[in-house]
């Protein structure tokens, strides 16, 4: 993971005088894994094709191993795609699909006969040669349509939303496959998804793409734990962001309660977005019929300032059991909160909600307009 | 009680439908030259009528016509349905639509309209110094005019039902643009294209209305020989003709068929 391998510069695209890009600069490094992550109409998939070939930017080069093959025909570029609906060719048998990159480079039909049984034996399907892409099933499609396309030996696969058409389980099952495929045959796959937990999940480094910017480069980690703006927040999982005051550093005011947070340099009395996900937000179950000034309100509250000295109340108002956790919605100052937890706070109960200070994400609040076009787009 | 009724009901719907043509094959056999009496079995109408230079010269002029007006409506299908399917949804409505009307037109009104414009034309080409003789060039085009919307209604099917991708696929792994078309797109639009010209070739075999309104003295097709021949008296040779015709043309849309039936079954939903 050393050197860049695809360099795309300054790219620029529109589509009936519609920007699509707008100055897009990334680097793809050799054996990454790497997801360009987006709401549809992001840009991702044209970013995708341009790198494909099927697209020319309007300005801007794209770099492939140090050359310039921004005008260069998709057919003469080392690298194949994995397209959203397979793509394969009907009127073809399996092994024929498979051949098919094979036969246009002239290869001896011994090699091409190897290398299919090869390609279907990566992708768990040995024994399909004489089969006709129609009888397959969406799973083994998509498995094939890779098959078809590793067989060439690229130094990049390319794949446009491959599992999207796939249900929930068999999406999982082909997540862990790709991730094998790469290990397998260590080449740099780029991979286009709306869905973010398929991008956490499979890549080395994530594109987070809005409205034709990038938003956010990072490993998978990085774009969860500290995104860098509301945008990329609220697209990856779920989130609370609220508007809040940075008193001074390390020190936040939320809804006018003060709360203990790590982060520093954003300058005192500062307007900031603060990002809590819900799974960290701890509830405190305040028994029925206690007032703020009753010693048993004291000792919840005193439990609550354990684990950060400011804390909320609020009450339970929605509740939905999701298998591994319930989800709830607090109403508390009047933002509804949502929250995760293990445990069961039944509607109408009364709660204290508390954070640890390393989970309080502090935001600068957007200050130019396309910042602002961005992290307010409707999702 | 109620199955044996219904299939009495198809029995009889199907001896109204096929028992013209079965009397109509069996005179064919007939050796007697009246339709009272059956003479016993004999070849010699289908004799004659190989022998007859007339019937083989209209035989040989439908099936140049079939072929030739077939093959050029397909091309012209082919290249009409690849610009269809480009086009705007809107437009190509419209100009589904405007093509579907000949197809409902009576034949007649086509024939006599393809008439008219022959001589209108070729009253405007005689002050230039050229003529329009009317047969087997009027009679083609006459053809091809009608075959056209049919090879459209085959192909742009298969047209539209191409996954854009594959193309692109194609190229991707290393296909030029024309490979792709030849080895991808072309084999996928095919059967469209074989079932298109079996059709046109089928319908330009027996049209008899239109070819008699464009064809002119002195050219014959088989449909309008046996119209003329018939016109002049009895001769069996033509109930021969009429049944060599008549299987020529089941068997052409049994081809058909099979084609679509194996298509089908290849077919299923993927998922």
């Amino acid at each position: 993971m050393s050197n860049r391998l695809i360099d795309l510069q300054h790219i620029t695209k529109s589509f009936d005088g519609q920007m699509v890009l707008d100055d897009l600069n990334l680097y793809i490094r050799e054996n990454e894994f790497l997801t360009l992550l987006g709401p549809s109409g992001c840009g991702k998939t044209t970013t995708l094709r341009i790198i494909g070939g099927f697209e020319q930017p309007d300005s801007g080069k794209v770099i492939f191993d140090g050359k310039d093959i921004t005008t260069l025909a998709p057919n003469k570029r080392q690298l194949n795609t994995v397209f959203q609906k397979y793509a394969l060719f009907t009127h073809m048998n399996i092994a024929d699909n498979i051949a098919f990159g094979l036969r246009i480079r002239k290869k001896s039909e011994d090699y091409i006969r190897e290398k299919v049984k090869y390609a279907l034996r990566l992708v768990n399907l040995e024994g399909f040669e004489n089969r006709m892409p129609d009888s397959l099933s969406g799973g083994q499609q998509q498995r094939i349509a890779i098959a078809r396309a590793i067989v060439n030996e690229p130094k990049v696969l390319l794949l446009d939303e491959p599992l999207g058409a796939l249900d929930l389980k068999l999406r999982k099952d082909m997540q862990y496959e790709l991730i094998r495929l790469k290990n397998e045959l260590g080449i740099t796959f780029v991979y286009v998804t709306h869905d973010q937990e398929e991008a956490l999940t499979m890549s080395d480094t994530i594109v987070v793409m809005n409205q034709g910017y990038i938003q956010q480069i990072g490993t998978p980690e990085d774009i969860y734990n500290e995104p860098t703006n509301a945008f990329v927040a609220d697209f990856i999982g779920d989130s609370n962001i609220v508007d809040a005051t940075m008193v001074k550093d390390k020190l936040v005011e939320i809804f006018g309660t003060r709360f203990a947070c790590v982060d520093t340099g954003f300058g005192s009395n500062k307007p900031v977005d603060v990002v809590i996900r819900p799974e960290d937000l701890e509830l405190y179950a305040l028994p029925d019929g206690v007032t703020a000034d009753s010693p048993e309100y004291e000792k919840v509250a005193d439990k609550a300032r354990e684990l950060n000295p400011g804390f909320l109340e609020g009450t339970v108002t929605d509740l939905i059991f999701k298998g591994v956790h319930y989800e709830m919605d607090v109403e508390a100052n009047g933002y509804t909160w949502l929250v995760h937890s293990t445990k069961l706070f039944p509607v109408g109960s009364r709660v204290l909600m508390n954070l640890d200070p390393f989970n309080i994400q502090i935001m600068n609040k957007p200050e130019s307009e396309d910042e602002q076009a961005v992290s307010s787009a409707d999702l | 009680m109620k199955k044996t009724i219904s299939r009495i009901y198809v029995i009889f719907v199907f001896i109204l439908l096929y028992a013209p043509i079965a009397v109509l094959i069996a005179f064919s056999f007939n050796n007697s030259r009246t339709r009272a009496k059956w003479g016993g079995f004999t070849f010699k109408w289908y004799l004659q009528m190989f022998q007859d230079a007339e019937i083989m010269g209209a035989l040989r002029n439908t099936l140049i016509l079939a072929l030739l007006s077939a093959t050029i409506a397909t091309i012209l299908g082919l290249m009409a349905s690849l610009s269809l399917n480009r086009m705007k949804r809107r437009n190509r409505t419209v100009m589904l639509s405007v093509l579907n009307i000949p197809m409902l037109n009576a034949d007649i009104v086509t024939g006599i309209s393809l008439m008219l414009i022959f001589i209108a034309f070729g009253q405007f080409l005689t002050h230039y110094g050229y003529t329009i003789v009317f047969g087997f060039g009027t009679v083609l085009v006459g053809h091809i005019t009608f075959n056209i919307p049919y090879t459209v209604m085959s192909i742009l099917p298969r047209v539209s039902a191409i996954n854009p991708s594959t193309y692109e696929a194609a190229l991707d792994l290393g296909a030029s643009p024309s490979q792709a078309f030849r080895k991808v797109v072309f084999p996928d639009i095919l059967p469209g294209i074989l079932s298109g010209f079996l059709l046109a070739f089928t319908l330009s075999l027996d049209d008899f209305v239109i070819t008699h309104f464009v064809k002119g003295p002195g050219f014959d097709t088989l449909s309008t020989k046996i119209y003329t021949e018939v016109r002049k008296g009895i001769k069996p040779e033509m109930y021969a003709l009429s049944t060599l015709l008549f299987l020529g043309v089941l068997l052409l849309l049994i081809v058909v068929e099979k084609g679509k039936g194996a298509r089908n079954k290849n077919r299923k939903p993927a998922y």
